[in-house]
């Protein structure tokens, strides 16, 4: 079997499984379209108050609101991804025998990691966004390149979401219990992503420093390229860098990780 | 009959007592990770009020109400939503428990499953939840501009015992719900989380529609909304008589019987997974 065709089949996999969960994915379909409403309103209030507030109109930050809600569970920005699971064989040790398979690690689990994604982007992401559409004024684009283009951009985000849940997996490696390390991530990942405030809208110097952090590329990046917000290539290569900067952190992390395992015998 | 029933609740708040005491007894045998994991449930609902006041750094009002009345109507949800969560919080992992068939044990020991379900993994580090709606509160109090009169101080701890009360009943219904459910524990969030959430915010925010579902359908209004405009002296949206800022112990007590109902109901319906 080709490199390619085995981590195809992984990420398939991946969809697959998530997709069995058919009423935690629908109970999750409706929590995220009632935090959806509440955010809606709370948003139109804040856009009456200061209209054209961080270069959004009323339109556009409606429309921001239900791609939070469509990304949160996609790009695992709360967390729930597939690191949950990795962290809990680094700590039971079945981590050594993921280290026997022909088969790379960090690949493997990115895989998966992407299988899941594009489930949990069609499964829960999709209605609550279609529910927002439907229900409120929102901002769309007519044109099916600004739709391409932004989709590329919701790839590159999972990249950029996986490669940091893949450092904090790898962090279990030395603290076995990760339980502290995930929760700083999920709560950094909630702020800096601009999953509670679109992050054009922080002030100043904060402002400047959260755009310029990785998680910037998760919801700020795609969402200002599907609001006409941004230029799609100058996001991308942002994106991008940060992917290749993420994922190679993983790689030289795991090889001075896996130099740790000591395989318990009995 | 009445004797029996007050029985059984003296039996239930000791089984409490006395499972929620072993697991704070384990969480303090390793004191540094409790005092790490307090101050994550601290933070993270301490950035809930940051993105506030991040908002408030653009406009100074939202739904007509400023800063600190906002931050009044937050410290009041979040205070009473943490009481709750911290008391009974671990009602959530009900559908899990019926899924593996954990709960089968619960069900053979000598005392109340409600009580043994609510104390389950009793997590004292919940108490950072509460620790900063009270910090909220308090910093809102020292800014609200309000006439304190003898009724309205009075009705500060009433609005948080009642809250807490109303917040359980949800808890307690969501898990009788998860009976049907198992699989379906997140829609339990959008009520509990989501709830708070929502009473965070001026009720003026909102559609009227929703106003109405959380004023009559699930009572939330009662925790905050309607006895806090009351003290804050503004109408209440609705149009509704002003005695209802009284109202909440009553809707407490009301909504807890209900859940109780519900609870039983489910707990009749369980048949075990048998694995």
């Amino acid at each position: 079997m080709g490199a390619g065709r085995l981590y195809a089949a992984v990420a398939a996999g991946g969809f697959r499984r998530y997709a069995t969960y058919r009423a935690a994915t629908a109970a999750g379909v409706f929590t995220n379209t009632v935090f959806g409403l509440i955010l809606v309103y709370t948003y139109r209030a804040l856009w009456d108050a200061r209209p054209h507030l961080g270069g959004y109109d009323q339109a556009q930050a409606v429309t921001y609101v239900w791609l939070g809600q469509a990304f949160l569970s996609t790009l695992a920005i709360g967390g729930g991804g597939v690191e949950d699971e990795l962290m809990e064989r680094i700590r039971t040790g079945d981590v050594a025998i993921d280290l026997y398979r022909p088969a790379d690690l960090q690949l493997w689990w990115l895989a998966a990691d992407l299988g899941r994604a594009f489930f949990q982007l069609l499964g829960r992401g999709l209605l609550p966004f279609v529910f927002g559409a439907l229900c409120f004024p929102v901002y769309l684009p007519a044109d099916a390149g600004t739709w391409a283009a932004f989709l590329v951009a919701v790839v590159l985000a999972m990249l950029v979401g996986f490669g940091i849940r893949y450092l904090v997996a790898l962090s279990a490696f030395w603290l076995l219990d990760g339980t502290g390390v995930v929760q700083m991530a999920w709560l950094l990942g909630f702020f800096c992503s601009g999953m509670l405030l679109p992050l054009n809208v922080f002030p100043g110097a904060l402002g400047e420093v959260v755009r310029a952090l990785p998680w910037s590329s998760l919801l700020q990046a795609p969402a200002d390229i599907l609001l006409g917000h941004a230029d799609p290539f100058p996001a991308y290569l942002f994106q991008a860098a940060w992917a290749a900067a993420l994922l190679g952190a993983g790689r030289l992390v795991q090889a001075a990780a896996t130099r740790r395992v000591v395989v318990q015998g009995g | 009959m009445a004797e029996g029933r007050a029985e059984r609740l003296a039996e239930g708040v000791r089984a409490y007592r006395l499972i929620a005491g072993m697991w704070v007894r384990s969480t303090m045998a390793y004191r540094a990770s409790f005092a790490m994991t307090t101050f994550g449930n601290f933070a993270a609902t301490f950035l809930d009020f940051v993105a506030i006041m991040l908002m408030f750094s653009r406009v100074d009002a939202l739904g007509g109400y400023p800063l600190p009345e906002v931050a009044f109507l937050y410290g009041l949800s979040a205070a009473s939503f943490g009481l709750a969560d911290l008391l009974i919080g671990s009602m959530e992992r009900l559908g899990r428990r019926v899924r593996d068939g954990t709960l089968d044990t619960l069900l053979v020991r000598p005392a109340p499953v409600l009580a043994q379900v609510a104390a389950d993994r009793f997590a004292l580090r919940r108490l950072g939840r509460v620790v900063q709606g009270a910090l909220v509160l308090g910093w809102s109090l020292t800014r609200v501009d309000v006439g304190w009169t003898a009724e309205r101080l009075l009705l500060m701890p009433v609005m948080v015992v009642s809250g807490c009360g109303i917040f359980c009943a949800v808890f307690v219904a969501g898990a009788a719900f998860q009976f049907v459910a198992q699989d379906a524990s997140e829609v339990q969030n959008a009520f509990t989380y989501g709830g708070t959430t929502l009473l965070q915010y001026p009720p003026t925010v909102f559609a009227k529609e929703l106003v109405r579902g959380v004023t009559f359908v699930l009572p939330l209004a009662f925790v905050n909304w309607l006895p806090a405009t009351y003290v804050l002296g503004r109408p209440y949206p609705l149009g509704l008589p002003l005695w209802l800022a009284w109202a909440p112990p009553l809707v407490a007590v009301g909504c807890c019987a209900l859940a109780g109902l519900a609870w039983r109901t489910g707990l009749r319906s369980y048949r075990s997974t048998g694995s």
